[in-house]
């Protein structure tokens, strides 16, 4: 039936996308509609155990955060390889095989290098 | 059967996302009370049972009283970041489910109130048919943590923010091993669409990728844990360390609708599981798929699913959390070895078997 | 007729004459020692305050005294008293594990010149006690690294617990110190509040971190917010109406808190509660034991996010509350000791319901056993985690399963028995590390043995009396004061006169569920006791606490305060 579906394949998720958007927003002002606020500065201060905060959470955080994001960004790409490649593994037999092996291996290179120097550490 | 013009096709596929939204946001209301309840009886407590029977309405309680409650935005927060953080939250979480098949094709009923080219026809319960369904479900997943970032930053908090930290390490840390893990589901199906991986694991709980592919199993289960941030592996928001996490300053709806997220994505991990792995709406035997006649795929699949929650929830009464860099070693140095070298196993095995 | 004024003649207390420290103290200091004394058997060493130091030192590294447990440091107003010399003392409070010995060291302070060599180079828990006695008293300590207010917040204006401070006196509440933490100028570090308002400071905790991501890099805790000075109390109450604010210390074990309290005074009074009494206190001492036990182990595994632990443990401390609620009606504040033995005797069916408490203790304990012990996360989590070594326990002044936990088999259960612990048959379990593991180990292992204990004293539970037959101590029964003139004239009497006891000091200490409970009670002979210093195990516990946490993670500072077990009410008095 998908074959022959007059409509493309992504309408139905930006419907999907529209009504869920739309029940998120409507809860929110439904919400602001009849929760009325009664601030208070002790209310609306920022919650730090019952303490004033000292400084702001905005300030600069360890760069070690970012590094696993960026770790994380390299690995994803190449795992995203091994989709299209299992798709098409079986056509490409001991072929597809070896190459892969081969890629997941320069792929483990770089992965050694990170876990020696302590990027995967905490 | 004539083919459908494209309002028709529409028609029908709105018609099934608001039934899939509805029903995942019921059910989200009813595995809060489950969750309770079943918590409650794992620790010897009775949970909420005063509203209505069995105290069932309690979700319903719930919920006005969340609407009724004090919208409520700290003065040092970014005031419109803030509020967006659970619509961002919540909508991915749902978009994720477009393309999940929940069970083979329902037939609709010929009733005189359908309209004419609706009677009698197959209806297949997925929103959307992907040929990249489960490129699509790697990406919204990703997604997903842009709400929670956006929560824990834009409150100003510092536990807020160091929770939305967490969760972003946590959840990248994951993703790759989550994602890794179905590679092997995909060889076996040689199709990156969900139905086809469904339907390759028909005929019997021995083809089930549950047990075929049990390692990639186990680092699906860990994975999708961590994922979506359940016990042990709750850290965005370890009450007992950073107060309540990224979710510290959030009350009245936009707090509901962060927890609806999490459930949400509780609920579409665990669908997946079932599909990629459980085999979908199969039966473990074969003559068990039907009973008198009407096919029970539906039920099959609702009891993987409600099994797999069950899981998350039994997690939940037995186990402490895990430190973080005990998560972050666990994920990178176990998971992510371990899936790489699933895979290139498991081709090595179908190679060697279709020789 | 006086109480006696010798020393217990059969107590194992004072297990040597004190000849040998003063000879030593004599030799190694001379001229430095004022005075040396002996009171029911607390030896007491007067030292002139120019080598009140290097007597610490002496007695800390000479191997014929090895005071090295730290055990308290406090001060004593003596304005308006005529045996005084100078109205300040400074009184310290050490006890050497291998010789089995207490001394008080003592020195004093002139009220136009309150200074003192600081002692926290020598012991590292004297930090705190300093200054308190500075919070308290105004006393300051010369060298001191940061002699700030303790106990009393930081806009609180004069010394509490002097004798001329005006009670009536009002305060406007004072505010908070947004900063209690240093933090160097060139860090780019996060500085957070971790409490007093947060989940897992059990309490009301406060400690201030300088976070790195998610490492500590330094922490200082800020404490008082539960801060009511039962010592000031104290010293405008008869000894007994003491026992009920004795509860509140720590209030997970209160009963405790009040045998200590008892022994403590009838130490002071030279007398002993009838051998029935002294059963049933160890019998409940014991119970609340494990109730400590299991709320801190409870909690701590709460703090690890697994929460049911926390009720399987629960469910014993609902059978050992159901026993004290027996015997006294109350449940949490009970109040049932009284100087000199029991307020009444227990219930018929006291023996059923200890029954009824130990099996259900056997039963949670073991299934707390099989949930967590083996647990790889929990073993985890704590393993390696916030490790004292023992010398530095004991230089904190560590006691209690801590203490034992990091290797040091101290009990004063076993090493100076009280209320008949040497007739019962236990073993101290030890940890062999000192992290948080062997912490919890020790606490599992030693309500086992509690539990051991009170099996043995029901089986033996001897007949009789439950309080003193002593009029200047022990009301007379109810009965009797409606029938005879004698008895309401007694009743009269001891209710407004109070217990009279000799003039004297002496330090009374029990093995709480924390460690060593001790009370250092001065007398002067008149009703109310002249200074009350209560030495909580907690202070010195988490005194250790920021060096414990410092360069791990916030996870583990969640995971050791839970396992130290420290106490608002026992810590902030």
């Amino acid at each position: 039936m998908t074959a022959s579906s007059p409509l493309p394949s992504y309408v139905p998720i930006l419907v999907l996308g529209a009504i869920a958007a739309g029940f998120a927003i409507l809860t929110i002002l439904f919400s602001h509609l009849i929760g009325r606020p009664r601030s208070t500065p002790a209310k609306s201060a920022t919650y730090e155990c019952g303490m004033p905060p000292v400084g702001t959470a905005h300030a600069r955080f360890p760069v070690k955060f970012y590094l696993v994001c960026v770790i994380f960004i390299l690995f994803d790409v190449d795992a995203a390889f091994l989709y299209p490649w299992a798709l098409v593994f079986r056509e490409l037999g001991i072929f597809g095989l070896i190459e892969m092996a081969l890629f997941v291996c320069i792929l483990g290179g770089g992965f050694a290098y990170a876990w020696k120097t302590g990027a995967l550490d905490w | 059967m004539t083919a459908l013009t494209w309002p028709q096709e529409l028609a029908i596929r709105s018609a099934l996302a608001l039934t899939v939204v509805a029903f995942l946001l019921g059910l989200f209301s009813v595995m809060t009370y489950i969750e309770r309840r079943l918590l409650a009886f794992m620790q010897f407590r009775l949970g909420p049972n005063r509203t209505g029977p069995l105290g069932l309405f309690q979700p319903v309680a719930d919920g006005i009283k969340l609407f009724f409650k004090e919208e409520f935005v700290p003065q040092a927060a970014n005031r419109w970041a803030f509020i967006a953080a659970p619509a961002v939250a919540i909508t991915t979480a749902l978009m994720a489910v477009a393309v999940i098949p929940y069970g083979g094709a329902v037939t609709m009923p010929r009733f005189d109130l359908l309209p004419e080219w609706l009677r009698g026809r197959p209806i297949p319960l997925q929103i959307a048919h992907l040929d990249v369904g489960v490129l699509y479900l790697f990406a919204v997943s990703t997604l997903g943590v842009y709400g929670i970032v956006l929560a824990g930053w834009s409150a100003n908090n510092k536990w807020s923010l160091i929770g939305a930290l967490r969760s972003s390490a946590q959840m990248f840390s994951y993703e790759l091993a989550l994602g890794l893990s179905w590679v092997g589901p995909i060889l076996l199906a040689e199709s990156l669409r969900i139905e086809d991986i469904v339907a390759c694991q028909a005929g019997g709980i021995h083809r089930w990728n549950a047990i075929i592919q049990l390692p990639a199993f186990m680092i699906y289960l860990f994975a999708a844990t961590a994922e979506v941030g359940r016990l042990p592996f709750d850290l965005p928001e370890a009450e007992a360390e950073l107060v309540a996490g990224f979710h510290t300053e959030y009350a009245s709806m936009k707090f509901a609708l962060l927890q609806m997220a999490e459930y949400v994505n509780m609920i579409t991990v665990s669908v997946l599981a079932t599909d990629f792995f459980l085999g979908g709406w199969h039966a473990p035997l074969v003559s068990l798929q039907s009973a008198a006649g009407v096919n029970l795929g539906l039920l099959w699949f609702g009891g993987k699913t409600g099994a797999l929650l069950f899981l998350f929830i039994w997690l939940r009464g037995t186990l402490p959390r895990l430190r973080y860099d005990q998560l972050m070693r666990f994920g990178w140095k176990v998971l992510v070895p371990a899936a790489v070298m699933h895979i290139l196993g498991t081709a090595a095995v179908i190679l060697w078997l279709t020789r | 007729m006086p109480f006696p004024d010798s020393a217990l003649s059969d107590s194992q207390r004072s297990d040597r004459p004190p000849s040998s420290i003063a000879g030593i103290m004599h030799a190694n200091l001379p001229g430095g020692v004022v005075m040396i004394r002996e009171f029911r058997g607390d030896l007491s060493i007067t030292v002139k305050r120019e080598t009140w130091a290097a007597a610490a030192v002496l007695l800390r590294d000479h191997l014929d005294c090895d005071f090295k447990l730290f055990l308290d440091l406090c001060a004593v107003d003596r304005q308006g008293r005529v045996d005084r010399s100078e109205r300040f003392e400074i009184v310290l409070h050490l006890y050497s594990v291998s010789t089995k010995r207490h001394i008080r060291v003592t020195t004093p302070l002139p009220e136009s010149d309150p200074r003192l060599d600081t002692l926290t180079k020598v012991f590292k828990g004297a930090n705190w006690f300093e200054r308190e006695a500075y919070d308290l008293f105004g006393i300051v300590f010369r060298g001191h690294p940061n002699l700030k207010r303790i106990l009393t917040h930081e806009s609180f204006v004069g010394h509490p617990m002097r004798k001329d401070y005006p009670t009536a006196r009002r305060h406007a509440p004072g505010k908070c110190a947004e900063r209690v933490l240093d933090v160097p100028q060139d860090s780019q570090g996060m500085v957070v509040n971790l409490g007093p308002s947060h989940p897992s400071m059990h309490g009301t905790f406060r400690v201030q971190l300088l976070l790195d991501g998610e490492t500590i890099v330094d922490a200082a805790p800020d404490l008082g917010y539960m801060h009511r000075n039962f010592e000031k109390m104290a010293e405008a109450r008869t000894y007994w109406q003491i026992i009920p604010y004795t509860d509140r210390l720590n209030y997970c074990s209160p009963f405790m808190n009040g045998h200590g309290w008892a022994l403590a005074v009838e130490k002071l009074l030279g007398i002993k509660a009838p051998p029935r009494a002294e059963a049933v206190r160890v019998v409940l001492s014991e119970l609340s034991r494990v109730m400590d036990h299991i709320v801190c182990i409870g909690a701590n595994v709460v703090d690890l996010g697994a929460i049911t632990p926390f009720f399987v443990t629960f469910r014993a401390r609902e059978a050992i509350y159901d026993v004290l609620e027996a015997c006294c009606g109350a449940r949490l504040t009970v109040s049932y000791v009284r100087i000199g033995g029991l307020a009444q005797d227990v219930p018929e069916d006291f023996d059923a319901l200890c029954r009824k408490a130990i099996s259900a203790a056997r039963e949670v304990i073991d299934q707390a056993d099989r949930l967590l012990t083996r647990n790889v996360i929990f073993v985890r989590r704590m393993r390696e985690v916030g490790v004292l070594s023992a010398d530095d326990a004991l230089s904190y002044g560590w006691t209690g399963p801590c203490l034992r936990g990091s290797g040091v088999a101290y009990d004063v259960r076993k090493n100076h028995p009280y209320s008949g612990y040497e007739q019962y048959d236990f073993d101290v379990p030890t940890g062999a590390v000192g992290d948080s593991f062997d912490r919890y180990l020790v606490r599992m292992e030693e309500m086992r043995q509690s539990l051991r204990i009170v099996e043995q004293a029901l089986a033996s539970l001897p007949g009789g009396p439950v309080i003193v037959d002593d009029k200047r101590v022990a009301l007379p029964p109810k009965s009797a004061v409606f029938e005879n003139i004698e008895a309401l004239m007694n009743h009269f009497k001891l209710v407004f006169e109070g217990i009279l006891p000799p003039a004297g000091e002496i330090y009374g200490y029990t093995e709480a569920a924390n460690g060593e409970l001790g009370y250092f009670v001065v007398s002067d002979g008149r009703k109310c006791p002249w200074r009350v210093k209560v030495r909580p195990p907690c202070f010195n516990l988490y005194q250790a606490y920021p060096r414990l946490i410092k360069g791990g993670m916030i996870a583990d500072a969640i995971a050791i305060i839970g396992g130290l077990n420290v106490i608002a009410g026992e810590l902030d008095r």
